[in-house]
């Protein structure tokens, strides 16, 4: 079972259609992710990477093509079935965080184990402080959205996508919304997390943010146009140790 | 377990917002307040009613002279058979379910004694009398059968001619003079208080029939006569053994009418019951309306919060929810707070009542049944106007919603 991709899709196409006209968003897409790798999806504006991550993260249907998540063939699932895999299998990160308001941190991460159908979850209240850990905001469970930085919220958000330790991490340009030295945090909690063993997929714009990913796919009108592996992979730690250095100089 | 989580998710959303909570329950409670209100002033005038036909004497059955006409009113008695002392005598000697029976001359006049003048009815009556209304006295004692029998000229007289004459001094015993014929005092009735149309039942004077027919009516003939059975079973049975002694009594053959009328109190309850009835239902319907209101302000409410919270149900559908268990956090959400509005709108209608009740003198009764009836109505108002906004929530787009501004 280990060595069945986390991830495997084949002549994967996507066809929205507005009218009379059609867009293509994805035009055939092969792409295998084995279990434990931290990949970068990278293109153009419009090249269809949302498109793609919404299909893995069963939030859309694909027009065409199969897909397997851990396994499961989940292209053709209904409504519901697809509801119980995301809650399962799939954690979420996006750009605008999308914590709840007015609903503290940990009740933000605790809010996935609710809708959990696999069985009565007991204890999800330890399981959230628990995954806030991990992330290292113990110290913020009671405070609100509005009471942290955008990358704390991140954090929670990362948090909320761990609690139901789930195969697959899907991350929709994470560090859109964060300056560059929060950003090098937020790519350094993930190299941890895919240190543990935990498979992340994240698309991004920035070049220096896909240098911290194991291997880059790059999207082009809809087609995989490149998929290498990272010759000299950064270290996040490492880069944020160099940049609290710079910043202590400067003052 | 599942259902708890829900419902809590639900509860803790209507908490962190309390503002839009309470606006939401406003209508309901505006409404189910209304409705208690109203029913609770239409209750309270069918006990009123009811006991105002109580006082009058339970198991009352009333004979008068002419026949009924449709609307249950004699007619002119003058073309009729008149009803006579013999027989109240006979009623007395045959029937076997009447305990109680007491003929009843009306006159009226003015009556002179004490502080001054009083203008009343002076109605003759039998020892029976006090019986068949269930009425005792306050001061004094009624008249007996000797009284009766011998003519004396004694009275008893109501409470409102008691206070208005006598107003100092205890009546008992005084002279009292009517149309000139001077009385002696012997008791004063207990209050009965106004009649179902408003009537002072207390401003009477009774005086034995026998010396009001030879003192003051100088006729013979008795316009109405009472009479009571031991229980309400008997009363059908009495009034046809009352039927059927008239009949001979008045020698009517078996193909002519009634020329009498004989009636019961369940009659009379039964016409000024079912008035009440009426407004009470009127006044229910009217109130609902505003409940309806309030219902249709929780779907608006609950539909601009669906809009609003567009971004909130696609976080909850991106994490795994449901379409099901977004509905049913917003079904319940609905459901608690017009609940909530009804048991503060249940809580403001007592309230209401009783302030209505203090400043306007209106009987107000709020009954179980009714407080009941209130929550449940308004749960449904939160299912039936809280699933078209819940359904829609259910069904949006993961993707849409997330992307919603
Ligand atoms: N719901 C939709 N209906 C119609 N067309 C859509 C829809 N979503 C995306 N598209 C189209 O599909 C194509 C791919 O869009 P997608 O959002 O996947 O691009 P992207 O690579 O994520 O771009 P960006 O970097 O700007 O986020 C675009 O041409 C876009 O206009
Ligand atoms: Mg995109």
């Amino acid at each position: 079972m280990s060595d069945t991709p986390v991830i495997r899709i084949q002549a994967l196409s996507k066809v929205y259609r507005l009218g009379i006209t059609e867009v293509r968003a994805l035009r055939g897409i092969d792409l295998e992710v084995e279990r434990g790798e931290f990949v970068a999806v990278m293109g153009a504006s419009g090249s269809g990477k949302s498109t793609l991550m919404n299909i893995l993260g069963c939030l859309d249907v694909p027009t065409a093509g199969t897909y397997d998540l851990d396994g499961e063939r989940v292209n053709g699932l209904d409504r519901n079935a697809r509801a119980d895999i995301r809650n399962r299998k799939i954690g979420f990160v996006f750009q605008g965080f999308n914590l709840l308001g007015r609903t503290t941190a940990v009740e933000n991460v605790e809010l996935p184990l609710l809708y959990d159908r696999s069985g009565p979850k007991l204890q999800t209240r330890r399981l959230a402080i628990e995954a806030l850990g991990r992330v290292g905001l113990s110290d913020r469970a009671h405070h609100q959205p509005s009471e942290l930085s955008g990358g704390q919220q991140q954090r929670v958000a990362i948090a909320r996508a761990l609690v139901t330790r789930p195969a697959l991490l899907l991350a929709d340009e994470p560090t859109g919304n964060l300056d560059t030295r929060t950003s090098v945090e937020v790519m350094a909690l993930f190299q941890e997390l895919n240190d543990q063993g935990i498979t992340i997929v994240l698309v991004t714009h920035e070049r220096d943010i896909a240098r911290y990913t194991r291997r880059i796919v790059e999207l082009r009108d809809g087609h995989v146009m490149r998929d290498v592996a990272v010759a000299e992979r950064a270290n996040a730690a490492e880069d944020l140790r160099l940049l609290r250095l710079d910043g202590e100089e400067a003052s | 377990m599942r259902a708890v989580v829900l419902v809590k998710v639900a509860l803790q959303s209507i908490l962190k917002n309390t503002m839009r909570s309470l606006l939401t329950m406003l209508g309901i409670i505006i409404g189910v307040g209304a409705v208690i209100v109203m029913v609770a002033v239409g209750l309270g005038a069918q006990q009123r009613i009811q006991q105002q036909i109580e006082n009058l004497g339970t198991n009352m059955i009333v004979l008068t002279a002419g026949a009924t006409t449709q609307g249950g009113v004699s007619q002119g008695a003058q073309s009729f058979n008149r009803l006579t002392v013999a027989n109240v005598d006979a009623l007395r000697r045959e029937s076997t379910l009447l305990t109680a029976i007491s003929p009843v001359i009306v006159t009226g006049g003015h009556v002179q004694g004490g502080v001054g003048n009083w203008r009343t009815m002076v109605n003759g009556v039998a020892v029976d009398y006090a019986t068949i209304r269930d009425w005792g006295t306050s001061s004094g004692s009624f008249f007996d059968a000797t009284d009766v029998r011998v003519a004396r000229k004694v009275v008893v007289i109501g409470a409102t001619v008691a206070a208005n004459l006598y107003p100092e001094q205890d009546p008992v015993g005084q002279e009292i003079q009517i149309r000139s014929v001077p009385f002696r005092i012997i008791g004063v009735l207990a209050a009965k208080g106004q009649t179902a149309s408003g009537s002072d039942q207390d401003d009477v004077v009774l005086a034995p029939y026998t010396t009001v027919q030879t003192r003051l009516a100088g006729r013979q003939f008795i316009p109405q006569i009472l009479a009571s059975t031991a229980s309400p079973s008997d009363i059908r049975g009495a009034m046809e053994e009352i039927t059927s002694i008239m009949r001979e009594q008045h020698r009517l053959a078996a193909w002519e009418d009634n020329d009498f009328t004989v009636r019961n109190q369940a009659d009379l309850a039964e016409a000024a019951q079912s008035t009440t009835e009426v407004m009470t239902l009127l006044l229910a319907a009217i109130a609902s309306i505003s409940l309806l209101v309030g219902g249709i302000g929780i779907m608006n409410i609950m539909l601009v919060s669906v809009t609003e919270r567009t971004r909130e149900i696609g976080i909850r559908l991106a994490i795994g929810a449901r379409g099901s268990d977004v509905m049913i956090q917003f079904l319940v959400e609905s459901t608690v707070m017009s609940l909530v509005g009804g048991a503060i709108g249940t809580a403001a209608g007592f309230a209401g009542a009783s302030v209505l009740g203090h400043f306007t003198g209106w009987n107000t009764a709020v009954s179980v049944p009714t407080v009941v009836l209130a929550l449940a109505f308004s749960a449904s108002v939160g299912i039936f106007f809280g699933f078209y906004p819940a359904r829609r929530a259910s069904t949006l787009d993961p993707i849409e919603a997330l992307r919603y501004e």
